[in-house]
């Protein structure tokens, strides 16, 4: 209860602030639309010249597009971590955090807190709702559960990895430059993995499994029955990489001495 | 005159070579951006012999070239500028006894030259280890390439100024900048080449500048046009590079006029 005060707190002061700069906000909902809209260009003109990739049609993609939308929207809401190194690192901030008393990853989310992300959810539901129509896809009436709690495993899953990786910074002071590159790689997961040679695939499994955030979970609601594991593994592995992720940053915090100044 | 601006490619090189660490990871991310359309293609291919009149191969290559590319031509001076003018510094370069512009410009030459060399060539040798590429045969086709390389940089330079100028009638153009960004990787050809694209949008992506940053070169590389064709390709390119100067001569003579400088 604590908490949820907290984070509506912050979240009053956040909107305080975007409202005062309001075309900003407007600004940076339409680059994150135009954003989105590239990628869907993107597998629109392709499949003018294809009508199947490895056996995948392109109302699947779009729809395994739209899905992973949803938890990536919710992701970069929550876990805005970019820029923790620079800021709470290098620049002392992180002292502050852990002199208060709430937990320190849950306070450095809140403050970079990101709601105008969500905008992508929306475009991602509307994504998918038009592919399942043009699919003529019938839903059971529990499927609603089940969409929220695979998007909640994603955004659990992409939590965990980031968090691992912004944990980094407590060991290094300077840049590592890994973040943009598990970026790239996160990319990749949002086509159908089966399309990658072995090494890729295992790695977007099991390693870094961004596969989970899109073509997995996007699997239940397309019938591909040849994936259900997977589809029941998406709750297992999102928890397990939050509590690996989590596990890494206590370790990080423990670690932390401050980089003076 | 010229000498001052020499230096100025010059000392922004030798910036760029203090910061290297940083590249040996870009290089990772572009190779990994490549893998992902490597093979992306491959399963589009499937089998068919040609696609938007490009072979499998010349896809492969034209993708890892134009990744390569890009790392010559991007820059972030439209960010600098804007950095600029927020914080009132562009008061002081602009009564320095240089022109604020073509500074700018040289220094995104320093930029690009330094990953040309650190960046794009280690790179494309480290990609054509792990993917088929075909490169020019030749050395004229090495020399003509080189020229519409230095066209595409032009040319996105420009376009960069542009919305670099814009901060000083917007005061805050990030979201301009944004949107710049992806429309250029989406309509240079960078994600996709032009020929794919059904002939309604081909007919308008042919008149506008941001093929010639990305897919006249990547098909100049590929050897995918030649003789007339290739001749067509430089002078568009060249055509643009001037008639861009245009509007940015424009936009910067009434950015003189509109600046106000906040404190300082």
């Amino acid at each position: 209860m604590f908490y949820f005060g907290l984070f509506l707190d912050y979240l009053k002061q956040y909107l305080k602030t975007k409202m005062a700069y309001r075309l900003d906000l407007l600004n940076e909902i339409v680059s994150d639309f135009i954003f989105q809209a590239v990628n869907l260009v993107f597998i629109l003109v392709v499949f003018q010249h294809t009508s199947l990739i490895n056996g995948w049609s392109r109302e699947e993609i779009i729809f395994i597009y739209g899905f992973f939308l949803v938890p990536y929207a919710l992701f970069t809401t929550f876990f805005n971590l970019w820029d923790f190194q620079e800021r709470y690192i290098i620049k002392g901030e992180m002292d502050r955090i852990l002199t208060r008393p709430a937990h320190n990853l849950f306070q450095v989310m809140l403050e970079n807190l990101n709601p105008e992300s969500l905008a992508g959810a929306v475009t991602g539901m509307i994504i998918m709702g038009y592919a399942s129509y043009q699919m003529g896809l019938s839903f059971a009436w529990y499927d609603p559960v089940i969409f929220i709690v695979l998007v909640l495993s994603g955004v659990l899953l992409y939590g965990g990895v980031y968090t691992g990786i912004a944990a980094i910074g407590f060991y290094s002071d300077s840049k590592t430059g890994i973040a943009p590159m598990i970026f790239n790689i996160q990319n990749y997961g949002r086509y159908p993995v089966d399309i990658y040679n072995n090494v890729i695939r295992f790695v977007l499994t099991w390693i870094l499994p961004f596969a989970f955030v899109g073509v997995y979970p996007a699997a239940y609601f397309l019938g591909r029955n040849e994936l259900q594991l997977y589809v029941w593994l998406t709750p297992v592995m999102g928890i397990l990489f939050f509590l690996v992720g989590l596990f890494v940053w206590n370790q990080g915090v423990k670690n932390y001495r401050g980089a003076g100044s | 005159m010229l000498s001052m601006y020499l230096e100025m490619i010059r000392i922004r090189f030798l910036m760029m070579l203090a910061y290297r660490v940083n590249y040996y990871s870009g290089i990772l991310v572009y190779s990994i951006n490549i893998g992902a359309y490597y093979f992306l293609w491959n399963a589009i291919y499937a089998g068919q012999p040609t696609l938007g009149g490009l072979t499998p191969l010349q896809m492969t290559s034209y993708v890892a070239v134009s990744w390569m590319a890009r790392a010559f031509y991007f820059n972030n001076i439209d960010r600098e500028m804007a950095m600029e003018i927020k914080d009132g510094k562009v008061a002081i370069e602009m009564i320095r006894p240089y022109n604020y512009l073509a500074v700018k410009m040289m220094q995104a030459l320093g930029e690009g030259m330094f990953r040309l060399f650190f960046f794009s060539v280690p790179g494309m040798v480290i990609v054509s280890f792990f993917f088929p590429i075909v490169f020019p045969s030749d050395w004229t086709s090495w020399a003509v390439y080189s020229v519409s390389l230095m066209f595409s940089f032009i040319i996105n330079t420009e376009i960069n100024l542009i919305t670099g100028v814009l901060a000083f009638f917007f005061l805050n153009n990030d979201g301009i900048m944004r949107a710049k960004r992806v429309i250029v990787d989406l309509f240079s050809g960078l994600i996709l080449p032009i020929s794919f694209y059904p002939d309604w949008a081909r007919a308008i992506l042919e008149y506008l500048p941001f093929q010639a940053i990305g897919y006249l070169p990547g098909l100049i590389f590929t050897g995918a046009i030649e003789g007339e064709a290739l001749q067509h390709a430089l002078l568009v390119q060249l055509i643009w590079s001037i008639v861009l100067l245009l509007p940015l001569y424009l936009l910067w003579i009434q950015a003189k006029k509109t600046l106000v400088v906040q404190g300082g």
